[in-house]
């Protein structure tokens, strides 16, 4: 079980989607708080990592890791914004699998989707089912 | 149903006849045309329907092409419009031609267009000023917006304007738009 938690943010920095497995320890923050100091620090987080790098930078910041959990990171160049929370050595590519759930989940269930309005938070219920199945076949959330 | 690679075939539900897609555009313009019965207002429309499209399918167009990162220069954006962008949703590779000197404008040449096959004004001059493939710019401005890069996009030429067999688009590099920081986080 080393799937922690999810967050899809877009462009603007709005958290349009939360979900969590296997959290056992919240942040004592409230939910809004959270996303906010998350989409925060990734964006300092970015903009430090590229200047503080010694040479040129390609995709940059891709997650930080701590003694009990990894943070995932996966931006598209359209300004999405991945993030995943898993154990600390993931058995699997992680940047794969965020990469599946944009391309298998987001973009048909949401994207292509016409009725959909992009700033405002996902309800679909084929999204989060298909994400649910994505998330929990992927090695990383079983192992 | 969900296939990961990029590759198409024959049964790919993504894909339309050629014929079948050309007449549908045609009958589109038509109903616009009837609907607003104003050119101007028609070409207006059809570029912001084209904005809407190209800020969905620029993300299709992401998702489908992982290893297709920022552009290092305007060139490289071009290059990637034409040979990638076009081949995948319309099948064609546009030319990318004439680059002013400082590298900021360039033109792609669209020919044959496969929106205008089969396609024939009546009266001559009367839909002179009719814009009949704005949509691709519109969807071209809508797609490079969504990657931060702001252009204008015009139609120079297209089968409808003077003796043209072929269409013109004009690309104009503007600006890059920066990332929005949501006030109180900077």
């Amino acid at each position: 079980m080393a799937i922690y938690n999810f967050y899809i943010f877009n462009r603007e920095g709005q958290c349009i989607y939360y979900r969590e497995w296997n959290r056992s320890k919240q942040s004592g923050l409230n939910q809004e708080q959270e996303f906010k100091q998350m989409f925060g620090l990734i964006i300092e987080m970015k903009s430090f990592v590229t200047k503080m790098s010694p040479t040129d930078l390609k995709d940059g910041f891709l997650g930080f890791k701590t003694n009990k959990y990894k943070m995932n990171y996966y931006e598209t160049p359209s300004g999405l914004k991945f993030v995943l929370n898993t154990d600390v050595n993931p058995l699997g590519n992680t940047r794969e699998l965020l990469h599946q759930v944009y391309e298998q989940v987001l973009l048909p269930t949401v994207i292509k989707n016409v009725n959909v309005n992009l700033q405002e938070p996902i309800k679909s219920t084929v999204f989060e089912n298909k994400l649910e199945d994505l998330i929990r076949n992927s090695t990383i959330f079983k192992n | 149903m969900s296939k990961t690679s990029g590759k198409y075939n024959v049964t790919d539900p993504r894909k339309i006849s050629y014929e079948l897609f050309t007449l549908t555009y045609g009958s589109f313009v038509m109903q616009l045309i009837k609907d607003y019965e104003d050119v101007d207002e028609v070409n207006k429309q059809l570029d912001t329907i084209g904005y809407n499209m190209g800020n969905r399918m620029i993300e299709d167009f992401l998702a489908r092409n992982p290893h297709i990162s920022r552009c290092s220069d305007f060139r490289e954006t071009a290059e990637v419009l034409s040979k990638q962008a076009f081949k995948m949703f319309l099948g064609i590779q546009p030319q990318v031609t004439n680059w002013n000197n400082s590298f900021d404008e360039f033109s792609l040449i669209i020919d044959p267009n496969p929106l205008t096959e089969f396609v024939e004004f009546p009266d001559h001059g009367k839909f002179e000023k009719l814009n009949y493939s704005q949509i691709i710019c519109g969807a071209i401005r809508g797609a490079l917006e969504m990657v931060q890069l702001k252009v204008e996009c015009n139609l120079k030429t297209d089968q409808n304007k003077g003796d043209s067999t072929y269409t013109e688009i004009r690309i104009k590099f503007v600006e890059i738009i920066q990332d929005a920081i949501p006030v109180g986080e900077d």
